[in-house]
C-alpha cells in the first residue's frame, strides 16, 4: 500500500502564481462559462449574455492587468513557462484595449439590417434554402464571443510566453479560434470560407515550421525554455548547424504571422475574405501578440547569436517594408489594400527590431526597440480597427462595397466619415500629428539608434510610396464625382460609433501627446528571462 | 514681458479657420467676413510683436515647453530676424490673398467657407513653422503645411488640380520624408552625447563628426530644395501655381515655398556649418542653373500662371545663391529677397488672376491690348511685372543687388553669370506685356471691365509696400542684419576685406 504511494510523494504540485496569471486565467475562464452559455441558454438571450460576459471579462483582465503594472513586480510565472515582465504587462493591456473596440464592432447588428456581420448558420451551404430560413429566423452564431475570448487569451499566452512549448500551445490556442472567424461572414461566404481554408492549411504548414525549428532548438540547447537557450548559447555547446536550421524554422514560423515578406502571401486573401470586423482584429492583434513573441524569442533566447540572424532579418525588413507598399499601389480593394499596408508595417517595426537598442547594452539613453516596437504597435493597432469598421459602413445591395472604385466622392455623400477614414489613412501614411507618425519617429530612431541607418532611408522611402496610396485614396473619395449608384453609407449602432470614436480619439491623442504612452512603453523596460 | 504671444499669433488664425467652418453653409459671405476679420486681427497683432521686437528684442517672444520627453522634443518658439520678417509677410498676404479671391472659391469642389479656413489654417501653421526653434516642431508643422496647400489646390483649381495637387503632395513628402530620417540622426546624435534634445540652442552645441553631418545636412538640404525649388526638383511648382487659383498660387509661391530658404538659413546653416560650406560649390552651380534655367522656360512659357511659376523658380535661385555666398551682404540680400518676392510675386499672381478670371483663360495667346481696355489693370500688371524683374527704386531691385553683390565678393564667376538672370527677366516680363496688353484689341477682350475698388485695394497695400521699401529699406535690413551676423559667426566665416582700402581721403 504504501509502496503504491511513494512516487506520489515525490510529487511537488507546480507552484502557480495565480496573482499574476489572473487576467489571464480570467480571460480562459470567461470563455469556457461562454462555452456553456451556447450549450444551456435558450437562443434570444445568447446574444445579450455573450456579450456581457465578453466585455466584463475583458474589462476586468483589463483592471487586473493595470493593476499588475503599477505594484511591479517581474518575474517568471509557472515554473518559467510564462514571463510576467513589463513588456508582457504592456502588451496585455493593448491587446485587451483593442479586443475590446473589436468585440463591439462583433456586436453590431444595426447596420445589415438587425443582422450581424457573421452567418447565421455557418454549416449551411451558400445560397441554400436552408440558409434563407436561418436569416429568416435570425439565427447567428453567438459561439464567435467564447471564440473571440480564446484568441485573445492566446495572444496574450503568446506575448508573454516564455518557454518554446508555451509558445506553441498558445499559437494553436489563438489561431484555431481565427480560421473559424474568417469562414463566418454572413455576406460573399464563398469568399470568406476560401480565406478560412487558406488561412488555415498555410498557418498549419507554418506551425510545423515553428514546431520543426522548436525540435531542432530542443536538440541544440537540450531545453525548451528561453533563458535555458540563452544559456546555451553563451556556453557555445551545441552544434552551429542544428541552431542555424532551428533559428530559421522558427523564424519562418513567427514571421508568418508577423506578415512579413517572403511569408505574408495569406494576408490579402485572408483579410479581404473575412468579415471585415475579424479582418480588423486580425490585423491590429494577431500582429500584436505575434510581433512581441518574435522579440522575445530573438531577444531573449537568441540575442547571443544576434550576428547570424541580424543580417536576414534585414533583408526581411527591406523586403517586406518595399513589397508591402509597392504591391498595395496595385490593389482595387480598399480591404486587400489595407492588408498590403499592414504587411507594409510589419516592415516598419521589423527595422526597429533588428535595430537591436537596448537599454542594456550601453549604445545610448534614448529610446529602445522594445519601448519603440510597443508604442508602435499602440499607434497602429487603433487607427487599423477604426478603418476597417469604416469599411463595414460603406454598403450597397451586396454587403459592403469594397471595390476601391465605389469609393469614389464618398467625401460628397458622407463627409464625416471620409473625413474620418482619411485622418486614418493620413496616420498609415505617417503625417505629422497623428498617431502614426510619432509611432513611426520611434521606430525609426530605434533602427537607427542601432545602428540600422540604411534601413530608415529605406524605410522612409517606402513611406513615401505607400503615403502615394493613401493619398489616391482621398483623392478618390474628395476629388471624383460621386455616381449615380454610389453605395450607401449605412448608419452605424452605437457599438460601431464609438469603436470608430476610440480609434480616432487615440489616433489624436497619440499624435499630440504621445508622452505618456512613450513613458508607458519605456517603463515596460526589457523582456527578462 | 512674456504672455506667449507667439502661441497666440498661431492660435488666432486656427480658431478663426474653426471659427469659419462654424459659420452656416447658406451664409458664404458671413464666413468669408469672419475669415477676413481674424487674418486681419492676426495681422494687427503681428505688427505689435514686430514692433515689440525692434524695440526690445527676441527675449520677450521666447516659449519653451517641453512635449514629449522621450524625444527630447519642445514645444519652443522664437523669433530672429529672419523669422520675424518671414511672419510678418505671412500675416501681411493672409488678408490680402482673401480679399483679392474674395469670389475665386465660388465655382470651387466644396463650399467657399473651407476655402477661407484652409488659408488660415495655413497661415497658423505658417506662422508656427517661421517661429520654431526646436527641430521636431519644426518637422510637424512644415509637414502639416502640406495638408492645407493640398486641399486648396486639389479643391478649388483648374480641371488638372487633382494631378498637381498630388505630385506636389508626393514632392513635398519625398523631400520631407528624407528630412525625416536626418531628423531621426539628429535624435541620435544628440542621445548619445547625452540627454536627447531637440531645442536648437541645444543641437547648435552638438560636435558632430564630419561625415555624419555632411549626411544630415544632406537630408535636410534636399528637403528645402524641393520646397524652394530649386532646378531638378522645381517640376511640381508651375503644375501646382498654373492649376491653383491665384490666391492659392500666392501663398504657395509667397509663403510656402519661403520655408525651403528659410530652412537652409536656420537649419542648415545653423545646425550643419562645416557642411554647409563643404556644400558650397554644388549649391552655388544650382542655384544658378535655377535662375537661368528658370528665366528661359519663363520666356517659353504660353501659360500666364505657368509663366510666374518659372520667375519664382528663377528668383529662388538667386535667393539660394545669396544665402550659400556666405557673405553677410548676400545672406541680408537673401531675407530681404524674401519678403520683396513675397510682395511682387503676389502682386503679380494677384493682377494676373484678375485678368485671367475676366476672360477664362491663362493661355498668353488669348490677350492683346488690354491696356486700351482696361487702363488701370494694365498698369498694376506693368508695375507688378516691373518689381518682379527688379527695377531701381522698388523694393526687389536692392535684395537683388545685395545678393549679387554679396556672391561677387566671394564667387565672381557665379555672379557674372547669374547677372543674365536680370536680362532674362527684362526679357519674359516685357514680352509677356507686350503680347497681353499692347498692341490691337483681341477678340473677346474688347468688353474687358476695368478693376473694381475690392481688386484696387488688395493690391494698394503691395503697391505701397514696394515702393516704401524700394526707396527706404533700411527697417527690414536693421531687423534682419543682427540674425544674419550671428549666423554667420556660427559658419565661422567672415567677409573679406574690401580689396581697395578706404583711405583718409576719401572718408
Amino acid at each position: 500500500m504504501s509502496a503504491m504511494l511513494l512516487p506520489l510523494a515525490d510529487f511537488t504540485a507546480p507552484k502557480i502564481e495565480y496573482n499574476e496569471l489572473a487576467p489571464l486565467l480570467v480571460v480562459f475562464g470567461a470563455a469556457c462559462v461562454g462555452v456553456l452559455v451556447e450549450a444551456f441558454l435558450p437562443r434570444p438571450l445568447r446574444h445579450l449574455v455573450q456579450l456581457a460576459i465578453t466585455v466584463v471579462a475583458v474589462v476586468v483582465s483589463g483592471v487586473l492587468t493595470g493593476i499588475l503594472m503599477n505594484g511591479k513586480k517581474e518575474l517568471l510565472a509557472a515554473q518559467g513557462a510564462i514571463s510576467v515582465d513589463g513588456p508582457a504587462l504592456f502588451t496585455w493591456l493593448i491587446l485587451l484595449a483593442l479586443s475590446l473596440i473589436s468585440v463591439l464592432l462583433f456586436a453590431e447588428r444595426s447596420i445589415d439590417g438587425g443582422l450581424s456581420a457573421f452567418a447565421g448558420q455557418a454549416a449551411a451551404v451558400p445560397g441554400s434554402e436552408a440558409e434563407r430560413e436561418g436569416t429568416a429566423a435570425r439565427i447567428e452564431h453567438t459561439e464567435i464571443f467564447p471564440l473571440t475570448l480564446f484568441a485573445v487569451g492566446g495572444m496574450m499566452l503568446f506575448a508573454a510566453s516564455n518557454d518554446l512549448l508555451v509558445l506553441f500551445v498558445a499559437l494553436e490556442v489563438f489561431s484555431l479560434p481565427l480560421y473559424l472567424l474568417c469562414g463566418l461572414a454572413r455576406r460573399r461566404r464563398l469568399i470568406s470560407q476560401e480565406a478560412a481554408m487558406k488561412y488555415f492549411l498555410l498557418g498549419a504548414f507554418s506551425s510545423a515550421f515553428l514546431l520543426f525549428g522548436i525540435a531542432l532548438l530542443y536538440g541544440y540547447a537540450g531545453t525548451m525554455s528561453l533563458g535555458g537557450i540563452a544559456d546555451a548559447l553563451s556556453s557555445d555547446t551545441g552544434s552551429d548547424t542544428i541552431l542555424l536550421a532551428g533559428t530559421g524554422l522558427l523564424g519562418v514560423g513567427l514571421l508568418f504571422k508577423v506578415g512579413g515578406v517572403p511569408f505574408h502571401s495569406w494576408t490579402p486573401d485572408v483579410y479581404q475574405g473575412a468579415p471585415t470586423p475579424v479582418t480588423g482584429f486580425m490585423a491590429a492583434c494577431t500582429k500584436i501578440a505575434a510581433f512581441v513573441g518574435l522579440m522575445r524569442v530573438f531577444y531573449v533566447a537568441l540575442g547571443g547569436s544576434r550576428w547570424d540572424w541580424a543580417p536576414m532579418m534585414w533583408i526581411i525588413a527591406i523586403l517586406t517594408m518595399v513589397v508591402g507598399s509597392i504591391v498595395a499601389i496595385t490593389q482595387t480593394d480598399v480591404k486587400r489594400m489595407l492588408a498590403y499596408s499592414s504587411i507594409a508595417h510589419a516592415g516598419f517595426l521589423l527595422t526597429a527590431f533588428v535595430g537591436l537598442a537596448q537599454a542594456g547594452s550601453g549604445v545610448h539613453n534614448g529610446i529602445t526597440s522594445t519601448q519603440a516596437v510597443l508604442f508602435y504597435l499602440v499607434s497602429y493597432g487603433f487607427p487599423t480597427i477604426g478603418a476597417f469598421a469604416v469599411v463595414t459602413l460603406v454598403r450597397d445591395a451586396g454587403g459592403e462595397a469594397t471595390h476601391l472604385s465605389r469609393w469614389a466622392g464618398l467625401g460628397k455623400k458622407s463627409p464625416l466619415l471620409a473625413g474620418i477614414f482619411a485622418f486614418f489613412l493620413l496616420s498609415f501614411a505617417g503625417i505629422p500629428l497623428t498617431a502614426g507618425f510619432t509611432g513611426k519617429w520611434a521606430v525609426f530612431s530605434a533602427a537607427w539608434t542601432g545602428g540600422a541607418w540604411p534601413l530608415v532611408v529605406v524605410a522612409v522611402l517606402s513611406s513615401l510610396v505607400a503615403a502615394f496610396f493613401y493619398v489616391r485614396v482621398i483623392v478618390l473619395m474628395f476629388f471624383s464625382d460621386l455616381p449615380a449608384d454610389a453605395p450607401d453609407v449605412a448608419l452605424p449602432g452605437w457599438q460601431t460609433t464609438s469603436a470608430v470614436a476610440l480609434g480616432l480619439a487615440a489616433t489624436v491623442v497619440l499624435g499630440l501627446v504621445p508622452g505618456p504612452v512613450l513613458d508607458l512603453a519605456a517603463r515596460a523596460g526589457e523582456f527578462i528571462r | 514681458m512674456n504672455i506667449g504671444w507667439l502661441t497666440l499669433l498661431l492660435l488666432l488664425p486656427f480658431v478663426g479657420a474653426i471659427a469659419t467652418m462654424l459659420v452656416p453653409k447658406a451664409k458664404a459671405l458671413t464666413a468669408k467676413q469672419v475669415a477676413l476679420g481674424f487674418s486681419l486681427v492676426t495681422l494687427v497683432l503681428t505688427a505689435i510683436v514686430a514692433i515689440g521686437y525692434h524695440r526690445n528684442g527676441a527675449e520677450d517672444y521666447a516659449e519653451t515647453h517641453t512635449w514629449i520627453k522621450a524625444f527630447g522634443a519642445h514645444y519652443a518658439l522664437g523669433l530672429d530676424g529672419v523669422g520675424i520678417v518671414l511672419v510678418v509677410l505671412t500675416a501681411l498676404l493672409t488678408p490680402i490673398v482673401m480679399i483679392a479671391s474674395w469670389n475665386d472659391a465660388s465655382h470651387g469642389r466644396w463650399s467657399e467657407k473651407s476655402f477661407f479656413a484652409w488659408i488660415l489654417g495655413l497661415e497658423a501653421l505658417s506662422i508656427g513653422v517661421f517661429s520654431a526653434t526646436d527641430v521636431f516642431l519644426f518637422y510637424v508643422l512644415f509637414e502639416a503645411t502640406l495638408i492645407p496647400m493640398y486641399f486648396l489646390i486639389g479643391g478649388f483649381g483648374g480641371p488638372q488640380r487633382s494631378y498637381a495637387a498630388v505630385k506636389f503632395l508626393l514632392y513635398s513628402l519625398l523631400g520631407g520624408l528624407l528630412m525625416l530620417a536626418s531628423v531621426v540622426g539628429l535624435y541620435v546624435v544628440s542621445a548619445k552625447a547625452g540627454e536627447p534634445s531637440y531645442l536648437l540652442s541645444d543641437l547648435m552645441k552638438l560636435d558632430i563628426s564630419q561625415n555624419t553631418e555632411r549626411w544630415l545636412f544632406l537630408g535636410f538640404f534636399f528637403a528645402f530644395a524641393v520646397k524652394a525649388p530649386m532646378v531638378p526638383f522645381h517640376t511640381w511648382l508651375p503644375d501646382a501655381a498654373g492649376e491653383a487659383t491665384p490666391g492659392t498660387s500666392v501663398l504657395l509661391v509667397g509663403i510656402l515655398d519661403k520655408i525651403g530658404t528659410f530652412g537652409m538659413i536656420r537649419f542648415c546653416l545653423g545646425l550643419f556649418p562645416n557642411a554647409s560650406e563643404w556644400a558650397t560649390p554644388v549649391v552655388l552651380v544650382l542655384a544658378l542653373i535655377s535662375v537661368l534655367y528658370g528665366a528661359l522656360l519663363a520666356i517659353g512659357q504660353t501659360d500666364i500662371k505657368r509663366l510666374i511659376a518659372y520667375t519664382s523658380i528663377s528668383h529662388f535661385g538667386f535667393i539660394v545663391m545669396g544665402i550659400f555666398a556666405l557673405t553677410s551682404q548676400g545672406l541680408t540680400g537673401s531675407t530681404l529677397y524674401m519678403f520683396n518676392h513675397g510682395l511682387s510675386t503676389a502682386a503679380l499672381f494677384l493682377v494676373a488672376g484678375y485678368l485671367i478670371s475676366r476672360r477664362g483663360s491663362a493661355r498668353i495667346a488669348d490677350y492683346g491690348g488690354v491696356e486700351k481696355v482696361a487702363p488701370v489693370l494694365a498698369g498694376t500688371f506693368l508695375f507688378a511685372g516691373l518689381s518682379s524683374l527688379a527695377l531701381p527704386g522698388l523694393s526687389p531691385f536692392i535684395s537683388e543687388f545685395m545678393v549679387l553683390a554679396g556672391t561677387f565678393s566671394r564667387h565672381k564667376v557665379i555672379a557674372v553669370i547669374a547677372v543674365l538672370g536680370i536680362v532674362l527677366a527684362a526679357l519674359y516680363i516685357l514680352l509677356m506685356y507686350q503680347r497681353t496688353m499692347t498692341g490691337p484689341v483681341r477678340d473677346g477682350i474688347e468688353k474687358l471691365k476695368d478693376l473694381n475698388a475690392r481688386e484696387v485695394l488688395a493690391i494698394a497695400p503691395l503697391v505701397v509696400l514696394i515702393i516704401g521699401l524700394g526707396i527706404f529699406p533700411k527697417p527690414v535690413v536693421d531687423i534682419i542684419k543682427p540674425a544674419v551676423d550671428e549666423t554667420m559667426q556660427r559658419v565661422g566665416v567672415t567677409d573679406k576685406a574690401p580689396q581697395i582700402p578706404v583711405t583718409e581721403g576719401q572718408k
